[in-house]
């Protein structure tokens, strides 16, 4: 044991402690940037430490990586709109599945023949989670981007190829172990990894986008912590499963939200289930449809109003807009609170971030727990492009897709005013019954528009 | 110390990883839901310690270059991981104390 080995694995263990410490300081607004300093200074020392490392002999390669990534990266985090936030995080779990399968190619192709069974076994783990990570996160990429459909590409028998598919792949990693040296099972092994990623995350809405983007985000942690066992490496294990379990975590709080079960989450096979455009009882009543102005008189005599924002929001750009609007209310002396469900958007916190880029201070955002009480106190609801996350079908129609998904109850305040493009259905494709209530007035046409018309409106005596 | 030993020891890391880890993330508010995406993101890209030396272990000109091409990625993570959480970290704001 020689110093340069002394000083990598002291930076590799002080990194281990920056990362959790880290993390530990996101559980407030107040220490999350503390947290995150923290996380990039143990970055930086594990990368220095390695960089000493007795196995590595030439630094152009290295050199070459860290410059080229260095100029993708500024802008991948400088210059991306926080409304583009679900896109960059599918793209950068690509990256991230695409690092660990290649590491894991790299060592089999330089080692094929001195690797134990042990060692095989967590390189065919971390090759087969990598590569279903990588391909899974493009496919998310360009459905969210609108490359591909957003809507599920379903076809028979769907479900079953994919589960043949990766039991064939764990037939081949246990093959492996015992055989390591058959090179050819090797890479047909990372090919059907590829081809799992797409299969598994082509079925998938863009409503169910939230759970996949954290369930890839779990692979690809869980595909670091292999690695870690392949090249016998605690850091890249404590990582790999700090960053596995936040996406597990996380898919779990999203699938609650979202009424799902447990085995729905793990086998991603929701898209598939075929929604029915059911509830006929919304489809003939009479809507109550309203002018911006007709909004703005409500609003002038209301006493508290509780926005709530959904996907339609970050689609029509709206945020700043609606942070006018409620600024216009505070000064008339109406306080504004924002309702956030879990599951709008397209990200776990999704709408948070917008609205805090509008400046919106985060003690004015709720959760659904901390607000949902106080619909009935509320004069005024303004729905801001949501439409799954407040109908009120999932509390009183048991035949409903949605039955049993927690809602926010904007129903049962005095008035609602819903900002929507047109009477389609939301993402469930099942009609929204609290758009024929009495009390909801429909305020149609873009939001960002709508709501500065609103503003305008509010403005005039 | 033999390949059990070894592989035990990993195996501790990794419960107990595990389990300071949903610990940890349990605490994390919905607020913060994004922020802290993009902050594992970033510190996933710790593959890039494998990466590195893939790239400059010199074994064979194919695995220098899958090592570059996993050392790129793995640092447009870190770069751009750690800066968008910055950029979404500082517009978290309290309300002003001056009130109109």
């Amino acid at each position: 044991m020689n110093v340069r080995q002394i000083i990598y694995l002291a930076t590799l263990f002080a990194a281990s402690l920056l990362f959790l410490f880290g993390l530990l300081g996101l559980s407030h607004p107040r220490s999350a940037r503390r947290g995150m300093i923290m996380a990039a200074f143990g970055m930086l020392i594990a990368v220095l430490g390695t960089l000493l490392h007795q196995r590595i002999v030439s630094y152009e390669w290295i050199i070459g990586g860290l410059v080229v990534g260095t100029i993708i990266g500024i802008p991948m985090g400088l210059w991306i709109p926080m409304t583009k936030m679900p896109e960059r995080i599918a793209l950068s779990h690509a990256f991230g599945g695409l690092a660990v399968a290649l590491v894991g190619v790299a060592e089999y192709y330089n080692y094929h023949n001195e690797l134990s069974s042990f060692n095989m076994g967590a390189i065919g783990f971390e090759v087969l989670l990598g590569t279903v990570t990588f391909t899974g996160s493009l496919i998310a990429f360009g459905k969210l981007q609108g490359i591909l459909s957003g809507r599920p590409q379903t076809f028979r028998g769907q479900n079953l190829m994919n589960f043949i598919l990766l039991g064939v792949a764990l037939l081949i990693l246990i093959f492996l172990v015992v055989q390591p040296t058959q090179q050819a099972v090797f890479y047909a092994l990372t090919s059907i990894g590829l081809l799992l990623g797409v299969l598994l995350v082509l079925p998938i809405g863009g409503a169910d986008m939230p759970v996949v983007i954290c369930l890839l985000n779990s692979y690809a942690g869980l595909a670091a912590a292999a690695t870690g066992f392949a090249l016998n490496n605690p850091v890249l294990i404590v990582c790999g499963s700090l960053d596995g379990g936040s996406g597990f975590i996380l898919a779990l709080i999203m699938s609650k939200a979202m009424n799902r079960s447990f085995q729905n989450v793990i086998f991603g096979a929701f898209g598939a289930e075929v929604h029915e455009p059911k509830s006929a009882d919304a489809g003939g009543a009479p809507i109550r449809e309203g002018t911006p102005e007709d909004a703005a008189e409500l609003l002038k005599i209301a006493n508290s109003v509780i926005i709530v924002p959904g996907y339609g929001m970050a689609v029509a750009q709206a945020q700043h807009a609606a942070c006018d609007l409620a600024a216009i209310l505070e000064k008339n002396g109406t306080p504004v609170r924002y309702a956030i469900h879990p599951v709008a958007g397209r990200m776990p916190g999704h709408m948070n971030v917008l609205l805090a880029e509008a400046n919106v201070p985060y003690d004015q955002l709720f959760e659904l727990e901390a607000i949902n009480d106080d619909f009935p106190r509320t004069d005024v609801s303004i729905v801001v492009g949501a439409n799954d996350v407040v109908n009120p079908a999932a509390r009183n129609t048991p035949g409903s897709p949605i039955f049993g998904m927690p809602i926010l109850n904007v129903d049962q305040s005095k008035a609602v005013i819903v900002l929507k493009r047109s009477m389609n259905p939301g993402f469930a494709g099942i009609e929204n019954e609290l758009f024929v209530l009495p009390n909801t007035m429909m305020v149609f046409g873009d939001a960002k528009t709508t709501l500065t018309k609103i503003t305008a409106a509010m403005k005039q005596e | 110390m033999n390949k059990i030993e070894q592989f035990s020891l990993l195996l501790y890391v990794f419960a107990f990883a595990i389990f300071a880890g949903y610990q940890v993330i349990s605490k994390v508010p919905q607020l913060l839901h994004t922020p802290l995406m993009a902050f594992t993101n970033a510190i996933s890209g710790i593959s890039l310690v494998a990466s590195l030396i893939i790239a400059g272990e010199g074994r064979s000109l194919t695995s220098s270059i899958l090592g570059m091409v996993a050392v790129t990625a793995a640092m447009i993570n870190v770069v751009g991981g750690f800066l968008i959480t910055d950029r979404m970290l500082k517009m978290f704001r309290k309300k002003d104390k001056a009130k109109p």
